[in-house]
């Protein structure tokens, strides 16, 4: 059973948590936090300096993981080097924490290819954009793996709006019928685009859902990036034992809007989002490392020094201009060749020579 | 729990002659052999398990391999079809078979968003060899959901290879072809065809996936046909030729890519050509053929290209079907429309 209250560590003022609110995990290392600090103020830098770019039109759209730093980060650092990652369009910072480049993680949004980067070098599945339906490609992996005696387990975010959606709950299903190792990280940050919560869900908590698919659930703060970290590397060690799935609901805010097209003063209020700006989860891990003596000015000098190179060779990467070649349209369709693409690549070749074609019949009268 | 690699022997050896086989038994041997070759084929879906599924392709499959390798899925098409496509991201070439041909629609968007896609979405770094089978078209008094021709939605979406056989020998060979392809197939079985008897020769595949075949030949009219109308378009020149009407009748075999070089072929030898279908007429895959053959040899036609299909309506309850059918003497009666 998912605890009635979000399991936490360490609460909003940085402070090691209650006994009774931790659900009997234990505090990670202060090593370990500092670590995911690094990780969060990098991250946060990063989202800031892509969602300024995209306001100068330098990018199509990003949509911000601004305030759900706990979550990504925490999940994905608990991830072991063989595990894959399932992430969504909302979870490009987990791409970064995972070592893919900016510019690898932004050339989807900045609309140069749907997705570039290599999945296999990195074991992550490219971010999808139809909700839900990577919880089932999680799934169908991690069951591979189970058959083929690997000891990988899978973890897919999903936000709470997903759940929602059929294939959320057939890839609960699956997972929990076929026992896969497979972690299910919902990110419940308040609303779908514009929709809150309440009109997704009676659920008393996402965790709760669960029961009904037989695994267990657990019900996390997921501003609190020691708990988000501690609960989420359980779950991996336990998939990999062949213990099956478990499904997390980290309870969290969208800081930023939904993309850059989006207006959230019509649905949200500034209040609310002045109440959870003061749960910041950075704020309170800082805290939490400062009272613990694991973190002194230098290394947060050090910290916010390499955020800005970082941020530099982002800008750096959304100025240079692509060179596309459209040509490359009909490179990745099939991997068996077809006569009839070679001819519409033919025809477009033709066309970019500036030779001039009458119509756009691809075939011609044979 | 590991995949073993097994060793069966195949399913017959190529000094006997050839054994008759049904196209349901045919497709159940090329499960069969192509799992003995390979350990990474796993076969699930709805009943595929001890039942054998509803029209019985899978019978003895998870017997014989046990249930790692074949095996009952919960009930749900966007499942099977999504973690199939996670399956064959790690390593594995899994066919699955969606029950009935509506009942494919729960999987759309996973086969259109995402197994049709992530070859290109990932700028060709993931392949994902997956074969959807599909049990489709009517003729067998089934009721509403299990009769559709659903081939359009599927040929109409780039990144998806869409094959269907029409007799046994085709059956096995195309499915072999099909898990062997590197790209994701989706493979339409004609229910009404499943019991079709004949010898299946385990040598050699008769053609390449992606070819047509001239399944016999003729010199005034070219019938295309594919899966359940292939035996109609056959029916039709047995009919015609007792009028000395010459009919040569290509079967398609694979509807996405169109082999234009043999249709091309014998159209331009007939300069007359009818497709026949039993899906709804409108924006279905006969338009397709008719514009893309007209387009290609034009000059060569006598006339226009004919559709003999289905009325575009829903598919009818079972005792209206042999009025939405299209019927050899349907097809003969549309012949008679031209000015010969």
């Amino acid at each position: 059973m998912p605890t009635d209250r979000p399991i936490r560590l360490i609460d909003e003022h940085g402070i090691r948590a209650d006994e009774h609110r931790t659900g009997g995990f234990a505090m990670p290392d202060a090593g370990i936090l500092l670590a995911l600090y690094r990780r969060m103020v990098i991250a946060r830098r990063f989202d800031v300096q892509v969602s300024a770019l995209t306001r100068q039109g330098r990018l199509a759209t990003y949509p911000s993981a601004l305030g759900q730093e706990a979550c990504e980060i925490g999940a994905t650092a608990a991830l072991a080097d063989a595990d894959w990652l399932f992430p969504t369009y909302r979870d490009s910072i987990a791409l970064l924490t995972r070592g893919v480049r900016p510019v690898e993680i932004l050339s989807f949004f900045r609309g140069d290819w749907h997705s570039a980067f290599d999945p296999a070098a990195h074991r992550i599945a490219p971010q999808t954009t139809p909700l839900a339906t990577q919880a089932l490609h999680a799934v169908g992996y991690a069951m591979a793996a189970k058959l083929k005696g690997e000891a990988t387990a899978t973890l897919t975010f999903l936000g709470d709006g997903a759940t929602s959606e059929g294939d959320a709950h057939e890839a609960f299903n699956f997972a929990a019928v076929w026992q896969t190792p497979t972690v299910f990280v919902i990110q419940n940050n308040g609303y779908a685009i514009s929709v809150p919560f309440e009109k997704q869900s009676r659920a008393g908590t996402l965790a709760d859902k669960a029961i009904g698919y037989g695994m267990p659930g657990h019900y996390v703060d997921g501003n609190d990036i020691a708990a988000v970290y501690a609960v989420v590397t359980d779950a991996l060690e336990r998939a990999r034992r062949g213990r099956g799935p478990t499904m997390i609901e980290g309870l969290t805010y969208r800081m930023e809007a939904h993309t850059n097209s989006d207006d959230p003063t019509r649905y949200r209020t500034d209040d609310e989002v002045e109440r959870w700006r003061v749960l910041d989860p950075i704020a309170r891990v800082e805290g939490y490392l400062i009272a613990e003596g694991a973190l002194d000015e230098r290394t947060r000098a050090e910290i916010a020094d390499e955020a800005e190179q970082l941020a530099a060779e982002t800008r750096q990467a959304m100025n240079d201009s692509p060179r596309l070649d459209p040509l490359e349209l009909f490179e990745h369709v099939y991997a068996t060749p077809r006569s009839s693409l070679a001819e519409q690549r033919a025809y477009l070749a033709e066309e970019l020579s500036g030779a001039t074609l009458g119509s756009n019949d691809t075939g011609g009268l044979s | 729990m590991t995949i073993a690699h097994h060793t069966d022997a195949p399913t017959e050896t190529t000094a006997q002659a050839p054994a008759s086989r049904t196209l349901a038994g045919a497709l159940g041997a090329a499960l069969a052999d192509a799992m003995s070759e390979d350990a990474g084929v796993v076969v699930f879906g709805e009943d595929v398990g001890p039942l054998g599924g509803v029209f019985r392709v899978t019978d003895g499959l998870a017997a014989r391999f046990g249930d790692e390798r074949v095996w009952d899925s919960p009930l749900a098409e966007a499942g099977i079809v999504g973690t199939a496509i996670g399956m064959a991201m790690n390593g594995l070439r899994p066919v699955v078979e969606l029950q009935f041909d509506a009942f494919s629609y729960p999987a759309f968007e996973q086969i259109t968003s995402h197994l049709a896609k992530m070859r290109n979405r990932t700028r060709g770094r993931v392949t994902l060899p997956v074969v959807i089978r599909i049990p489709y078209a009517g003729g067998i008094g089934g009721v509403e959901h299990h009769s559709d021709s659903s081939e359009a939605y599927w040929t109409h979406t780039p990144g998806l290879t869409v094959v269907t056989p029409s007799n046994p020998v085709d059956g096995y060979w195309m499915l072999r072809q099909a898990i062997a392809s590197d790209d994701p197939v989706i493979f339409l079985e004609p229910k009404s065809r499943y019991w079709m008897k004949e010898p299946v020769p385990l040598d050699r595949p008769p053609a390449a996936l992606d070819r047509a075949r001239v399944i016999r030949t003729g010199t005034d009219v070219t019938l295309l046909a594919y899966g359940p109308t292939v035996k109609t378009a056959l029916d039709a020149a047995e009919l015609a030729a007792l009028e000395d009407l010459s009919i040569e009748v290509i079967d398609l075999r694979s509807l996405s890519p169109f082999d234009d070089e043999t249709v091309g072929a014998s159209v331009r030898k007939t300069s007359r050509a009818a497709v026949i279908h039993e899906a709804a007429q409108f924006g279905g895959y006969g338009a397709e053929v008719a514009a893309r053959v007209t387009e290609r040899n034009f000059f060569h036609l006598a006339a226009p290209i004919l559709r003999i299909t289905g009325f575009d309506v829903p598919y009818p309850s079972p005792k209206l079907e042999e009025f939405y059918l299209p019927t050899a003497e349907r097809v003969l009666a549309a012949l008679d429309t031209w000015e010969w």
